[in-house]
């Protein structure tokens, strides 16, 4: 009987109850909804930003590096209608200014991802981390 | 504010975003820095801008057959709920706080950013060196 018991209690004893497929499953369910909460805090507070946990998130997950920031996307829209929700409900939301912008982004959008097969990766990750970094402190003062 | 201004903005974090990086950070910081809006403000505007975007992403993607809807649900679901929360929290606060949180926010992304970017380097050189033989 007791060994019985230390048998449930050690590790091992687990695929008793859970073959090792299932805990897999579950470790990677757990981790979805630990990575879920920080990424909508994230999007919420800052008004956006989610895509950038989101990605290496599904990457970790065994998605293609294509695949994560495609399905990143889809994941993103749901929570960024949700979030703009609250925003919109407080009134500080200026139709005139966010038609505007929004087309020049589907203009960028478009002319982004296909000039993204053209310059190195690398290149655009260094320019993007300097610039990112620069407004930072640019906020800061 | 003249349109033009704000078509150029967009542009911008459109084409950051459209090449994979964060549009959004991008985004927020141009039209708090040169265009001088409220912070509160210029986050709206990149959630709602953001919205379009995304649906003609997501429609060319799914034609592709890039979309992983497995991943889709456990993800959605808590985000949503803290994205809401946290929603109304950033907008009972006072607008120089949450630039200066936002500030620290991106410094820390950049910083991140950069260390991938330099072990992304340091792998190439590696194996560059690997095939000449030194």
């Amino acid at each position: 009987m007791a060994r019985f018991l230390r048998g449930i209690l050690s590790k091992k004893a687990n695929n008793i109850f859970m073959s090792k497929q299932s805990l897999e499953k579950l470790k990677k369910t757990s981790i979805m909804l630990v990575a879920g909460v920080f990424i909508g805090i994230i999007n919420g507070f800052f008004g956006g930003g989610g895509g950038m946990i989101c990605v290496p998130v599904l990457l970790m997950m065994g998605l293609t590096n294509q695949k994560a920031h495609a399905t990143a996307i889809l994941i993103m829209l749901p929570i960024s209608i949700a979030s703009a929700l609250v925003y919109y409900s407080h009134g500080i939301v200026d139709w005139n200014i966010v038609i505007w912008v929004a087309l020049g982004s589907l203009i960028g959008g478009a002319v982004g991802a296909f000039i993204l097969k053209k310059i190195s990766n690398l290149t655009l990750q260094y320019i993007f981390a300097f610039v990112v970094i620069a407004a930072g402190i640019r906020m800061l003062f | 504010m003249d349109w033009y201004w704000l078509i150029i903005s967009g542009l911008f974090g459109g084409l950051v975003g459209g090449m994979g990086m964060g549009g959004g950070t991008l985004l927020i910081p141009i039209l708090t820095i040169f265009l001088g809006f409220q912070q509160h403000l210029s986050q709206a505007i990149n959630l709602l801008v953001f919205i379009p975007t995304a649906i003609i992403s997501i429609i060319i993607h799914a034609k592709n057959k890039l979309i992983d809807y497995k991943a889709f649900f456990w993800l959605v679901i808590p985000a949503v709920v803290a994205s809401v929360g946290f929603a109304f929290l950033a907008n009972n606060i006072d607008n120089s706080m949450l630039k200066i949180i936002f500030a620290v926010f991106l410094i820390c992304i950049g910083i991140f950013e950069l260390i991938i970017a330099i072990k992304q380097s340091y792998k190439k050189r590696n194996n560059f060196t690997d095939k000449i033989g030194i």
